[in-house]
C-alpha cells in the first residue's frame, strides 16, 4: 500500500468513530480497530521490500518554495516504530473498548486516538524533516486532548496543559534546530540531511542545532530535567498511559535520536549531553519509581528510567549500542505496555491504584498476577524474559564506556539504576499481588473478561518468546540497527544470545539483582528515611515558572494595554518614528535624480488653502461645525491636487467621497455635543504637538527625499501601460488594474466594504433594540429644529437634479474603461442621487420607495462581481481572468463588451449598496430620535388639500 | 512643486496626529481622516510628480504618470470612508450608551483575576 494511504488512513478514519458513536459502543470501537487494521495491513504488504533491504518512497511536491514537500520514506527503522505504533495501537483499542465505561463518549476517546496513531505514523514515515515537524506538533496537540480527555478531573486537565507546554516548547526548539539543519545541508529531505554527516558536523552551527533538536527530543521523551510531565500526565485514562506513554509519543524523542543518528552522533558533544542526560534520567527515574505509592506514577517514573536507559545507549554513539538501544525500544513496548494495562485492569477492578490498599491480588486476580509478574521481571532483568537480554547489552556497552576519564563512572551508575529497577519491578509485584488477601479492598476484584486481558496477554506471550528464543528477534533488531546506523556494515556481528560467558556484565546483573531484593527487605526504612528527605517537587517549580510568566506578561499587557486610545497612539506614533530614525541613520542616501518640477502661482495658492485649512482645523477643532467646513477644504484641495498631479480618477473618487464623508459627520454631529470641551492641561498640548510636529517632519523629510529620486527597481507599472490595451481592452490604465490586473484586490476590497456596511447596520440594530432606544425617544433636541423640515425648493431641485445625476452615474460608468470614471465612482454618483431624495423628502418618504434593500445590493454586487471571475474557469482559465471583443450594431459606433465591464457592475452595485446602507443606517438613529418625519414629500404641498391626504392609508405614488 | 506636496503631507500627518491624541471621538475621528489624506496622498505620490499626463493611453502619447499608485489609492479612498464610517458608529454608539464621548477608559484597576482552579 502506498505510504500516503498509511499515513492518511488514521487520519480520515478519525471522522468514523465520532459518527459510529450512535450505533452503539463496540461498532465504535470495531470500525476504530478496522482503520488500525486496514493500516497496519497496509505497513505489512511493504515488509518484503524491506526485508530485501529496500527504502520506500513516496513523494508529491507541496510548497517546493519552501522546500516542503510531502515525502515519505519507509526503511527498517521507520517500519520499527510504525509497527509498533500500529500493532500495539490494534491491542489499546480493544484494551479501551472494555476499559472506558458506559459514562464516556467513546467516539470522542477513539477519534482523538486516530489523529495521535496518524501523526504518529506521520513522524516515523517523514522524509521531508518540515513534514516531520508538522507531525510532530499534533502529537502534542492529539495527546493534549487524549491526557485531559477526562475534563473533568483538575488532575487531567493540570497534566494536559504541562505536557503541552512542555513538549510543545521542546518541539519549538527542535523547529530551531531542523530550520539550522536545513540552512547547513540546503535541503530539507532527510535522505539528504543523512548523507552529510561531515558538513554538519565541520559547521559552527552544528552545536546550536544540536541542542536545539535535542531539547526538542529530551522534553517528548521525557529526559532529566524534563522528565516531570510524564507522571502528571498520568491523569489520563490507561489505555492512553499504556499506549502514549509507554509505546509510542515517548519514543518520539528516541525515534528522532535514532534517525538523526548518521547526521549527529559520534562527536564529542553528542556523547556528552545524550550520555550524561539518559544516565542522570535511568537513575533518578528508578530511585523515584521505587517511592511512588500509586501504581501508575511508578510505571510512569520506571517509563522514565527506561527511556534514560534508551537514550544513555544512543548517546555512546557505538554501533553496539545503538543496536542494543533498539532490541530495548522493542522489549520495553512490550513489557511496559502489558504492565500500563494490568495497572490499568487493577484499577478498574479494585477500583483503587495506591499500593498500599492492595496486596494478595494472586488468588483473586491469577490472569493479572501472570501477565504483570512476566513484565515485571522482565524490566528487572530475570532470564528467559526479553529485558534481561537488552539489559545485559546494556551493561556490557557501559563496561566499555568512559565518562571524564573515568572507566568506574558509568558503568557504576548504571548498575545502581538497574538495582533500583530490579528493586521496584519486586515491589510492583510484592506489594500488589502477593501477601495475604486483604478485606478492605475498596471493590472487590476479580479476573476481567477476556477482552480485557487478552491484550497484555498477547504482549506477555511476545516477553517471553522473546526471552527464551531470541534468534527470532535478532534478524529484524540488525536490519532496524542497519537503517540507524545508515551502512550496513557496521553493524556488530555478535549475536544477542541468553548465555554469553562469564562476562562482565553478568556479574553486574547479578548484582542488580541481588542488590534489588535486598532493597526490598529494608524497604520500610528506606521509606522512612525518603519521606523524611526535602526534594524539589517539580509540580511547584513548573507552576511558579508559569504564575511567573503570567504576572510578568500581565504585569506588560497592563502597562501598554491600559484602555488609553490615546496611550496607544502615542506608543505607535514614537514606535514608527523611533524605527524610521533607525533606518535613516544606518541607511545610505542616495544624491537626487530627479529635478525639481516649478509650480505655478496657482498650485501654490492651493497648497496654502491646504495648509491653513488644516492649521485652522487644529486651532479651531472645538468648534466641531467648523471642523467639518476646514476639513471640506482640505479634501477638496486634496482632489484638485489630484487632477492637477495627472490623476482625474482619484481626483473624482476623492471629490465624491467627500460629499458622502461630510454628509455622515452631520448626521453623527446631530447626536454628539457640538463643542468639545477644553480639558487636557497646557503641558499635554505641548507634549502632544511635540509628538504631532515630529510625526509631520518625519513624514515630510520622507516623502520630499523620495519624490527627487527615481525608484530604485524598474516600477512594474511599465507591464501595465503596454498592456492595457492590448490585454485588456481599456485605455484608461487605472480602470483595468482595478477591474483585470488587480481584479482579486479589488474584489477582495468591495468585499471589506460590504462588510463594514452590514457592521453599521448591525450597531444600529444593536442600538436601537437596547437601553439607547428610551434615551433617543426621549431626547429633547439640542437646537432648534427648522419649521420647514422638508423645504419645497429643495424637494423640487433634487427631483429635477436626480434623472440628471443617474445618468451622469451611467455614463461615467460605462466610459470608465476608457476615460477617468468606473465603477467606483459611479457607485458614489448615483449614492449622492438618492441621499439627496432623503435629505430632501425624510427618510420615511424614500423609505417607502426603496424597492430593493441595500443589503442585497451589496450582496447582488459581490455575487456579480464573484461569478463574474467564476466564469472563465469555463474556459479553462484562472479566477478573473479577463476577455473582451468589439461590436458595432448600425447605426452606433464601433463599441467594446468586456467581461471586465460586468465586474466594474458588481463593483459599482458593492458601493452603492455600502455607501446606502451606512448612512440609511444613521439616519434611523436620527428617525428614532424625532419622530416627527412625515410621509409626505414636502412639507407645504401646494397640490395637496390639507385634510384629504390619503385617508385611506394609501402611500402616494412614487415620484 | 515636489516641496509643495511633501509639505502638505507633512502638514496634514502632523495636524492629524495632534487631532488623534485629543480625548473625545469626534477629534479623533476628524485627525484620523486628515491622516488619511496624507496616507493617501504619500502613496500617491510613491509614483512620483507627472504634471499633465494622465494615464489614459492615447496614440502618439508616449509619457504617462505611474498607474499603478492610483489604482491602490482608489480603493484606499474608498475603503478609508467605509471605515470612518464604523468608526463614527462606534463612536456615535458609545455616546449614546454613556453620555461620554472620551476615547479613553477610565483607568484599569491592577487587580488579578483570580487563577483558573484548574
Amino acid at each position: 500500500m502506498s505510504l500516503f494511504f498509511i499515513v492518511a488512513l488514521p487520519f480520515l478514519g478519525a471522522l468514523l468513530p465520532g459518527v459510529m458513536n450512535a450505533a452503539g459502543r463496540s461498532s465504535c470501537a470495531g470500525v476504530t480497530f478496522t482503520v488500525s487494521l486496514s493500516a497496519f495491513v497496509g505497513l505489512l504488504t511493504n515488509l518484503p521490500a524491506i526485508l530485501r533491504g529496500e527504502v520506500v518512497k513516496a513523494r508529491i511536491a507541496w510548497m517546493p518554495e519552501l522546500g516542503l514537500d510531502a515525502t515519505f520514506m519507509l526503511d527498517g527503522l521507520g517500519f520499527f516504530f510504525a509497527f509498533l505504533i500500529l500493532g500495539i495501537g490494534l491491542l489499546i483499542i480493544a484494551y479501551g473498548r472494555h476499559y472506558l465505561s458506559r459514562d464516556d463518549n467513546m467516539g470522542e476517546f477513539f477519534t482523538y486516538l486516530l489523529l495521535f496513531q496518524g501523526a504518529m505514523v506521520g513522524i516515523v514515515l517523514s522524509d521531508n524533516i518540515l513534514l516531520l515537524l508538522v507531525f510532530w506538533e499534533l502529537t502534542s496537540l492529539s495527546s493534549f486532548l487524549l491526557i485531559g480527555y477526562w475534563k473533568h478531573l483538575p488532575e487531567g486537565r493540570q497534566g494536559a496543559r504541562m505536557a503541552l507546554t512542555v513538549t510543545g516548547m521542546g518541539g519549538l526548539a527542535m523547529i530551531g534546530g531542523m530550520l539550522i539543519l536545513g540552512q547547513i545541508v540546503g535541503s530539507y529531505d532527510l535522505s539528504v540531511i543523512l548523507q552529510n554527516r561531515d558538513l554538519i558536523q565541520a559547521d559552527p552551527l552544528y552545536l546550536p542545532a544540536l541542542i536545539l533538536i535535542l531539547l526538542g527530543c529530551f522534553t517528548k521523551s521525557a529526559q532529566f530535567p524534563f522528565h516531570f510531565w510524564l507522571p502528571h500526565a498520568m491523569a489520563a485514562p490507561t489505555p492512553v498511559s499504556a499506549y502514549l506513554h509507554s509505546a509510542t509519543m515517548v519514543k518520539a524523542g528516541i525515534f528522532l535520536m535514532a534517525r538523526m543518528w548518521p547526521a549527529l552522533a559520534g562527536t564529542t558533544e553528542w556523547f556528552v549531553i545524550v550520555t550524561s542526560a539518559g544516565l542522570i534520567t535511568m537513575v533518578i527515574g528508578a530511585v523515584i519509581a521505587l517511592f511512588k505509592h500509586d501504581l501508575k506514577a511508578l510505571l510512569a517514573f520506571s517509563t522514565v528510567s527506561q527511556l534514560g536507559l534508551i537514550t544513555m545507549l544512543l548517546g555512546t554513539g557505538t554501533a553496539f549500542g545503538a543496536m542494543a538501544a533498539m532490541f530495548h525500544i522493542l522489549n520495553h513496548a512490550t513489557f511496559k505496555a502489558a504492565l500500563f494495562m494490568s495497572a490499568g485492569i487493577v484499577d478498574h477492578e479494585a477500583h483503587t491504584r495506591d499500593i498500599r490498599r492492595l496486596g494478595g491480588l494472586r488468588h483473586l486476580m491469577p490472569v493479572t498476577f501472570t501477565i504483570a509478574t512476566i513484565g515485571a521481571l522482565s524490566i528487572a532483568g530475570i532470564p528467559f524474559l526479553n529485558g534481561f537480554l537488552s539489559k545485559e547489552m546494556m551493561l556490557e556497552e557501559m563496561t566499555r564506556t568512559v565518562m571524564f576519564d573515568s572507566p568506574l563512572l558509568v558503568p557504576v551508575l548504571a548498575t545502581i539504576g538497574s538495582l533500583f529497577s530490579a528493586a521496584y519491578c519486586f515491589r510492583f509485584v510484592g506489594h500488589t499481588f502477593l501477601g495475604p488477601v486483604r478485606d478492605d479492598y475498596p471493590s472487590k476484584p476479580h479476573d476481567p473478561n477476556p477482552g480485557m486481558w487478552m491484550p497484555p496477554a498477547i504482549l506477555a506471550v511476545l516477553v517471553v518468546v522473546i526471552g527464551t528464543a531470541p534468534f527470532l528477534a535478532e534478524p529484524f533488531v540488525k536490519l532496524v540497527t542497519a537503517s540507524v546506523l545508515g551502512i550496513e556494515a557496521e553493524v556488530p556481528k555478535s549475536y544477542i544470545k541468553i548465555w554469553h560467558g562469564l562476562v562482565p556484565a553478568l556479574y553486574l546483573s547479578v548484582i542488580a539483582l541481588l542488590g534489588g531484593l535486598v532493597l526490598m527487605l529494608i524497604f520500610n526504612p528506606l521509606l522512612r528515611l525518603w519521606d523524611a528527605m526535602p526534594r524539589p517537587e517539580a509540580k511547584t517549580i513548573f507552576d511558579a515558572i508559569v504564575a511567573a510568566s503570567v504576572s510578568a506578561a500581565r504585569a506588560l499587557t497592563f502597562t501598554l494595554h491600559n484602555g488609553s486610545f490615546t496611550r496607544y497612539a502615542m506608543i505607535g506614533a514614537i514606535a514608527i518614528l523611533a524605527a524610521g530614525y533607525h533606518a535613516w541613520i544606518t541607511g545610505s542616501v542616495g544624491t537626487p535624480t530627479r529635478a525639481v518640477q516649478a509650480a505655478g502661482p496657482v498650485p501654490i495658492a492651493g497648497w496654502a488653502m491646504l495648509v491653513a485649512a488644516s492649521l485652522g482645523l487644529v486651532l479651531l477643532h472645538r468648534n466641531r461645525f467648523l471642523s467639518l467646513i476646514f476639513i471640506g477644504i482640505v479634501g477638496l484641495m486634496v482632489s484638485i491636487g489630484f487632477v492637477y498631479l495627472s490623476a482625474p480618477d482619484l481626483a473624482m473618487t476623492q471629490f465624491t467621497v467627500e460629499v458622502v464623508t461630510i454628509i455622515l459627520l452631520l448626521l453623527a454631529l446631530n447626536f454628539l455635543p457640538n463643542r468639545t470641551p477644553v480639558e487636557s492641561t497646557t503641558l499635554r498640548r505641548v507634549r502632544d504637538a511635540s509628538v504631532a510636529v515630529a510625526s509631520g517632519l518625519a513624514t515630510f523629510a520622507l516623502a520630499y527625499h523620495y519624490l527627487l529620486r527615481d525608484a530604485v527597481g524598474t516600477p512594474i507599472s511599465e507591464f501595465h501601460l503596454a498592456n492595457s490595451y492590448k490585454g485588456g481592452g481599456g485605455t484608461n490604465v487605472v480602470n483595468v488594474i482595478l477591474v483585470d490586473f488587480r481584479g482579486f484586490d479589488t474584489y477582495g476590497e468591495i468585499i471589506v466594504l460590504g462588510i463594514a456596511a452590514l457592521l453599521i447596520f448591525a450597531l444600529t440594530e444593536t442600538l436601537l433594540r437596547g437601553p439607547v432606544r428610551a434615551r433617543l425617544l426621549n431626547r429633547v433636541p439640542d437646537q432648534p429644529r427648522a419649521g420647514d423640515m422638508h423645504p419645497m425648493m429643495m424637494v423640487v431641485v433634487t427631483r429635477v437634479l436626480m434623472p440628471v445625476v443617474l445618468m451622469v452615474g451611467f455614463y461615467i460608468f460605462l466610459r470608465g474603461h476608457n476615460e477617468p470614471g468606473g465603477g467606483f465612482i459611479a457607485g458614489l454618483i448615483v449614492s449622492i442621487a438618492v441621499v439627496m431624495q432623503y435629505m430632501a423628502s425624510g427618510f420615511s418618504w424614500a423609505t417607502a420607495r426603496l424597492r430593493y434593500p441595500y443589503h442585497g445590493i451589496i450582496g447582488a454586487g459581490v455575487l456579480i462581481a464573484g461569478f463574474t471571475g467564476i466564469g472563465s474557469w469555463f474556459v479553462a482559465k484562472p479566477f478573473l481572468t479577463s476577455d473582451f471583443t468589439y461590436v458595432r450594431i448600425p447605426p452606433f459606433e464601433k463599441f467594446e463588451l468586456a467581461t471586465a465591464a460586468l465586474f466594474d457592475l458588481g463593483v459599482f452595485l458593492a458601493v452603492v449598496g455600502a455607501v446606502m446602507l451606512s448612512l440609511e443606517s444613521f439616519s434611523r438613529l436620527a428617525r428614532r430620535a424625532s419622530s416627527q418625519d412625515s410621509e409626505h414629500p414636502m412639507d407645504i404641498d401646494p397640490s395637496r388639500e390639507e385634510g384629504a391626504l390619503a385617508p385611506d392609508g394609501t402611500k402616494p405614488e412614487a415620484g | 512643486m515636489e516641496l509643495l506636496v511633501a509639505s502638505a503631507i507633512g502638514v496634514m500627518t502632523a495636524a492629524g496626529m495632534y487631532l488623534v491624541l485629543r480625548l473625545r471621538t469626534f477629534p479623533v475621528i476628524l485627525g484620523m481622516s486628515l491622516l488619511t489624506y496624507a496616507v493617501n496622498v504619500f502613496l500617491f505620490a510613491s509614483g512620483r510628480l507627472t504634471i499633465g499626463a494622465p494615464p489614459i493611453l492615447r496614440d502618439g502619447v508616449t509619457t504617462y504618470t505611474d498607474p499603478l499608485p492610483q489604482a491602490l489609492v482608489l480603493t484606499a479612498i474608498v475603503i478609508s470612508f467605509g471605515m470612518t464610517a464604523v468608526v463614527v458608529m462606534i463612536g456615535l454608539g458609545a455616546y449614546l450608551g454613556s453620555d461620554d464621548d472620551h476615547v479613553d477608559d477610565a483607568p484599569v484597576p491592577r487587580t488579578s483575576e483570580p487563577e483558573d482552579p484548574a
